[in-house]
């Protein structure tokens, strides 16, 4: 089994006096998709934040490729090949595909006063990385306003892979989405995967975690409730693990098996 | 798993004709307005607006205007606003004076040292605004009053109690620099020209012409350069990035903060080089230089396109909405018509762009 690309030991979070991580522990290998579960509130965002460099955990150690690090900023993490989706995207939907997919590291020609950006080049690196997606753009300069949710999803995270991630973290990206952008979504997870990217697919619908997970790790109110594999666990059982187990049973009672 | 790899056109996507696309350029409405604007003239002005004399009349104002605007325009397309360009023309002209006048400095060591204390008062209002997270409204709201009122008090101080400070043109006429920023360019050629009866003469066979004024040169190298830097470097992307979303810009790695103290900085380097062109033309400066300026500026790059909201916009639509302006200004003194209508038609254009703009932006954005 290969090692893990980033190890995070026993995390814990404090705001003042309010726990919100109470010792996680989590671990990404190349090439799966570990899905990171919970319900509202069960500390999935501050975990994730954490991992991305926005927060400093306050105990704890994160380890990338067996070596410990301490991130300061989010830049330092997306140095180092951590590169997150966040549920904004970092999209300006004024802005043209392509401004956005370089927007930051415009590649340039030219020396000196005559260093320009390289339209062409950026043009056709973006046209090349979306049809990798899956998705033919009608032109480059089409503005990001004009993409459905699911094609700014899969701009965002074409954009982190082309910029070299390792590790992408994809906060709730089906959220939003109908039923066909979500498999489109998920059929690019699928697909960056098999590159040998590892993902942290954060949610809290179980039927999309199922359909691409490799691993599963439920989270509740700051503290995972164990890892299972693909095929160890049904999605009933995951259901009830991230609702805390009794209430949930209760309100199934009442709702017929439904929810 | 469904395998989507097989990526087809969507059918429900029309192909794109070259109107839309046209319809798609920020500029196009500034565009359209300076056509609308010519045909109008061309039906109520007398003939002598349109002749090489007449164009160059309305292209110095517009050009004065139009270097302003366009920095206006890079600053909105940052997502910031302005309001003290216009009392900055005043201070930047004050400054000058005093340098060229009370201190004698040559313009080698006065125009660099004018730029200078102006850029350092647009990065004040620049790092205010970034600092505090206050809306560049308020901020440089303040600063157009605090620039105004400095000018009056500094010119009464350099000149001991006048709100004119002369004795400007003395200053510079021998100074190699003078004629960068004043007077006419080309003259040679356009005396060659009239030679030949290729352009209108006086009966002594002098041009009626001289020459193009220099500002229209400034204003037309500054457009290009502006629009080449908005469209053709990373810089450029970096404006529209954080006028767009500073949030998501930042995240992404853009110097949002760099980027917008720049712009404070460009405005006011702006307002400086148009006071030191007046101020050598007129020969003198006084507390009311550049009254009103932020507000046409700004008027000037919506027309050109500009959202008020940031991250859209565009250079030469500030081009062609600062024509606009010397047109109508200029244009309605050889119509019959009441000059002071110019007001009028100012807010109706205004008006008429911010609608036309907001269109645009939706159909921009694929917005329903």
């Amino acid at each position: 089994m290969s090692k893990p690309i980033v190890h995070m030991d026993n995390i814990e979070k404090h705001f003042g006096n309010i726990i919100a991580l109470a010792g996680v522990s989590f671990d990404v290998l190349p090439g799966e998709c570990h899905c990171l579960l919970g319900d509202n509130g069960a500390g999935k965002s501050t975990f994730i934040k954490t991992m991305s460099g926005v927060h400093k955990p306050t105990k704890g150690e994160i380890f990338l490729n067996g070596k410990p690090m301490a991130f300061s900023s989010p830049r330092d993490a997306m140095e180092a090949g951590i590169a997150t989706v966040f549920q904004d995207l970092a999209m300006i939907p004024l802005m043209s595909v392509t401004r956005n997919f370089f927007m930051g590291r415009e590649p340039t020609k030219g020396k000196w006063l005559f260093k320009r950006m390289d339209i062409d080049k950026a043009n056709a690196a973006t046209m090349e990385a979306m049809r990798e997606m899956g998705i033919k753009l009608r032109s480059p300069d089409q503005a990001v306003g004009t993409l459905s949710g699911g094609e700014r999803q899969t701009v965002a995270i074409a954009r982190a892979v082309y910029f070299g991630a390792k590790v992408l973290i994809l906060d709730e990206p089906t959220s939003a989405l109908g039923v066909r952008q979500t498999s489109n979504v998920l059929a690019t997870i699928d697909r960056v995967r098999k590159q040998g990217v590892g993902i942290v697919f954060i949610t809290h619908n179980v039927r999309h975690a199922l359909a691409v997970g490799d691993r599963f790790t439920v989270l509740n109110r700051g503290k995972t409730l164990g890892t299972a594999r693909r095929g160890e666990i049904t999605g009933n059982e995951l259901q009830d693990l991230m609702a805390g187990g009794q209430e949930m049973a209760a309100l199934e009672g009442s709702l017929g098996g439904t929810v | 798993m469904a395998d989507v790899s097989e990526a087809v056109q969507d059918e429900r996507l029309k192909q794109e004709g070259f109107a839309t696309r046209l319809m798609k350029r920020p500029e196009l409405g500034a565009l359209a307005g300076v056509v609308a604007v010519t045909i109008f003239f061309l039906f109520t002005a007398s003939d002598t607006m349109f002749t090489l004399s007449g164009v160059m009349n309305f292209m110095t104002p517009a050009a004065q205007l139009g270097i302003l605007a366009i920095g206006a325009a890079m600053l909105m397309i940052g997502g910031e606003f302005d309001l003290s360009i216009g009392s900055m023309v005043a201070f930047s002209g004050l400054i000058f004076g005093a340098f060229v006048v009370t201190f004698g400095m040559p313009l080698v060591i006065a125009i660099p040292a004018t730029f200078a204390i102006a850029a350092a008062l647009g990065a004040v209002n620049g790092t205010i605004v970034l600092k505090t997270g206050l809306p560049s409204f308020i901020v440089t709201l303040a600063f157009l009053f605090i620039l105004r009122g400095a000018s009056l008090v500094g010119l009464k101080i350099a000149t001991g109690g006048s709100t004119q400070l002369r004795g400007v043109r003395d200053a510079v006429e021998n100074d190699f620099l003078t004629p960068v920023f004043s007077g006419d360019a080309f003259t040679g050629l356009f005396a060659w020209l009239a030679e030949q009866g290729l352009i209108d003469r006086f009966s002594s066979g002098m041009p009626k012409v001289p020459g193009i004024p220099v500002e229209i040169l400034w204003f037309v190298a500054f457009a290009l350069i502006a629009t080449y830097v908005l469209l053709r470097t990373p810089q450029g992307n970096w404006i529209f990035a954080s006028g767009g979303d500073e949030t998501a810009a930042s995240n992404s790695g853009v110097p949002v903060r760099k980027v917008k103290i720049s712009l404070f900085v460009l405005t006011a380097c702006c307002a400086t080089l148009v006071a030191i062109i007046t101020v050598i033309d007129a020969g003198s400066t006084d507390a009311r230089r550049g009254f009103m300026k932020e507000f046409e500026a700004i008027i000037a790059a919506v027309i050109g396109g500009c959202l008020l909201t940031g991250g859209y916009g565009s250079a030469i639509g500030a081009f062609f909405g600062a024509i606009i302006f010397g047109m109508v200004t200029i244009g309605l003194t050889y119509t019959t018509i009441d000059q002071d209508w110019f007001q009028v038609f100012l807010g109706a254009m205004l008006l008429a762009a911010v609608l036309f703009n907001n269109f645009i932006r939706k159909r921009v954005t694929g917005e329903r």
